[in-house]
């Protein structure tokens, strides 16, 4: 194990934590910029997902994994994002002012949720939100002149400043330029007072106001500032899945964004890439094992002669062909990460770190958490 | 009606289940099954969804629910929501996804002054009042259920005090489950019975549990009145499309008015 002994300030306000860290983020930035030429479109284009993912990712950890509060409405935020941007574009704005017009909108509604935030916490704020994304997706299908309703709406591929990105592998490139700008600007905003007042608030409230943090001016900008990332991602998502519809901003599609920073690991921006890429590569996946595992268990139930491997296997993959098999998936995925991992993946990578570096002094206790028993605030 | 069964639980555990509305589901297509498929009687078939279901939410408690205590309360949040996600898939398997109706044995209507009664409506409202009358005496006047509501305000100090707790949440999540499959069995008739019934059901519980307060008794039922008024007046008088939003239109104004609800009562915590 290796201490960092820092004797300048430049030292302690860098990036990366010495240059062997900076080093190795050289490399990954270098694989992901060479990825496009290696693989095919299609993968390409699943990648682009990641990418889109992560953002949205990113947004939720700031709001769930560092400032403690739970949001169950982040898709409508996506889809006020997506179909802002959408409108302007068919209205003829160029991209870069509809991208910030659509991002502006975005944070606004994000501060118009983020009220009854200021007064309230935990299940309610989870609650709120809900209502809140129930609403907009019904503004979305009734606000036909706006929205195209349940018609649907195409968006026109991106054109920036006179560069058209048209194909997937140029798309790809976009959403890494904003993915690495949204991670700089996280990572950053949250090493300053600003991030530090929304850790603070995320492990005692009241601890955070005695030290003199005004909770609803940080509250009001973790939603902003989420709401606003959202908006941002939904500009991409929009050109990514080319045709908006109300039903893609489901509280099902919120639920898929907690379960990716739960999975990814609350409270770090490596979580919500991890989680990212969990959750948009699970369905691609699942979809190749349901045509993959039949036919190689029928080869296997061939090539031994025990023909219930081959039946199983078709059992199996009848199964993955039922509709609504995903969500159960991501269901169970959920319930066994928060009973087996509660640090999700970035949680474990930490334990496996740590393991290597003290080797032989590891200790299971280090992750142990003091466990609180739950008591009522009601007086009756 | 399912409001209920979510105050329920928070009063009893502080605990808020997600899955509610798809144990609830569950409960109706168990009844269903048994009805008929197996050609049972009605008031059997209720018995036999209302004991499984409540058995399953006890083994749910047991092998699953119990690893978290001790842990947020946003844990169980999610855990509910991934369960709710699975029990949907199982159901979506297991009976497909087509919508069915319940047969049951409340026909007719009676004529009581001027109002017309359809009997079902009376037989939900009276299972209302009977399950409500009968739980309220539970929780206040049984040595067990006192024994829930002491769990329920701190763990820590009703296992000092020699209340087994792992049995009370076990037996906690058994008589919810087991009041959302009585809700399940008598909706099913007006609802109709398919995979989604019950995620907009616990929706507009959720709406009527926030309104009335968390915690209240009184105040859930009364929410629950309060939204079924809402929905019906806005269908009737406002443009289309609110019929379904007005509640949670209203819900959201309450939480950022009064965010304790009604009846409910929320003190600062202290350190």
């Amino acid at each position: 194990m290796r201490f960092l002994f820092k004797t300048s300030y430049a030292q302690d306000i860098r990036l990366f934590r010495d240059n062997v860290d900076a080093s190795w983020y050289g490399l990954l930035a270098v694989a992901v910029v060479a990825l496009p030429f290696l693989l095919s479109e299609y993968y390409v284009g699943e990648t682009t997902w990641v990418f889109i993912y992560a953002i949205c990712g990113i947004s939720l950890m700031v709001l769930v994994g560092y400032t403690g509060l739970v949001s169950l409405g982040h898709a409508a935020f996506l889809g006020i994002g997506a179909y802002a941007h959408a409108f302007f574009l068919k209205h003829g704005m160029p991209w870069i002012p509809s991208v910030v017009l659509a991002v502006l909108i975005t944070t606004a509604s994000g501060l118009v949720v983020g009220l009854p935030a200021l007064r309230m916490t935990g299940i309610y704020l989870a609650i709120a939100t809900l209502a809140f994304s129930v609403i907009i997706q019904e503004v979305f299908s009734r606000w036909e002149s706006v929205t195209h309703g349940f018609a649907g709406m195409p968006v026109a591929k991106p054109t920036i400043l006179g560069v058209p990105f048209d194909d997937d592998r140029s798309f790809y490139y976009l959403c890494l330029f904003f993915l690495v700008l949204a991670l700089w600007l996280t990572r950053n905003l949250l090493r300053s007072p600003t991030g530090r007042a929304w850790i603070a608030i995320r492990d005692s409230e009241i601890a955070a106001q005695s030290m003199g943090v005004n909770l609803a001016i940080y509250k009001s900008m973790a939603f902003a500032y989420s709401a606003a990332l959202m908006g941002l991602a939904g500009a991409l998502f929009a050109h990514k899945i080319a045709y908006l519809a109300p039903d893609i901003f489901t509280i099902l599609l919120s639920i898929q964004f907690l379960l990716l920073v739960i999975v990814g690991g609350l409270g770090s921006l490596h979580g919500a890439v991890f989680g990212a890429i969990f959750v948009a590569l699970l369905p691609p996946v699942i979809a190749i094992l349901r045509d993959s595992i039949p036919q190689s268990m029928a080869e296997a139930a061939a090539a031994t002669g025990i023909a219930p491997i081959g039946i199983l296997g078709e059992a199996v993959g009848n199964f993955l062909r039922k509709p609504g098999v995903e969500a159960g998936i991501f269901g169970l995925i959920l319930v066994l990460v928060i009973l087996l991992e509660p640090l999700g993946m970035y949680g474990r990578w930490v334990k496996i770190r740590i393991f290597f570096s003290t080797f032989p002094m590891y200790k299971s206790a280090t992750f142990k958490r003091q466990k609180t028993y739950m008591r009522s605030e009601r007086l009756r | 009606m399912v409001a209920l069964g979510f105050v329920l639980i928070y009063k009893a555990t502080e605990l808020v289940n997600f899955a509610q509305g798809d144990l609830l589901m569950l409960g109706a297509f168990v009844a269903y099954m048994a009805v008929v498929w197996w050609g049972l009687d009605y008031w059997l078939a209720f018995l036999i969804s209302v004991v499984t279901i409540g058995a399953f939410g006890a083994l749910l408690d047991a092998v699953v629910l119990r690893q978290v205590i001790g842990q947020p309360q946003f844990a169980v949040v999610m855990l509910t929501i991934g369960l709710g996600a699975m029990f949907r898939t199982f159901a979506s398997v297991t009976w497909g996804s087509e919508i069915y109706t319940m047969p049951t044995p409340f026909g007719g209507v009676s004529t009581i002054g001027d109002v017309t009664l359809s009997h079902q409506y009376l037989s939900i409202i009276l299972g209302t009042l009977i399950l409500c009358g009968g739980l309220y005496a539970f929780f206040n006047h049984t040595r067990l259920g006192v024994a829930m509501q002491a769990t329920s305000q701190n763990q820590l100090a009703a296992y000092y005090m020699g209340i087994p707790v792992k049995l009370i949440f076990s037996l906690i999540w058994a008589i919810s489950a087991g009041v959302a499959a009585a809700a399940g069995i008598l909706l099913a008739p007006v609802t109709l019975i398919d995979i989604n019934m019950g995620l907009a059901v616990a929706l507009k519980a959720f709406a009527a549990a926030v309104l009335g307060g968390f915690g209240s008794i009184p105040g859930a039922l009364v929410g629950g009145i309060i939204i079924g008024l809402i929905e019906l007046y806005a269908g009737a008088t406002l443009p289309d499309g609110f019929k379904d939003t007005a509640p949670y239109i209203v819900l959201l104004l309450m939480l950022i008015v009064r965010p304790q609800g009604l009846f409910g009562m929320l003190t600062r915590k202290k350190v």
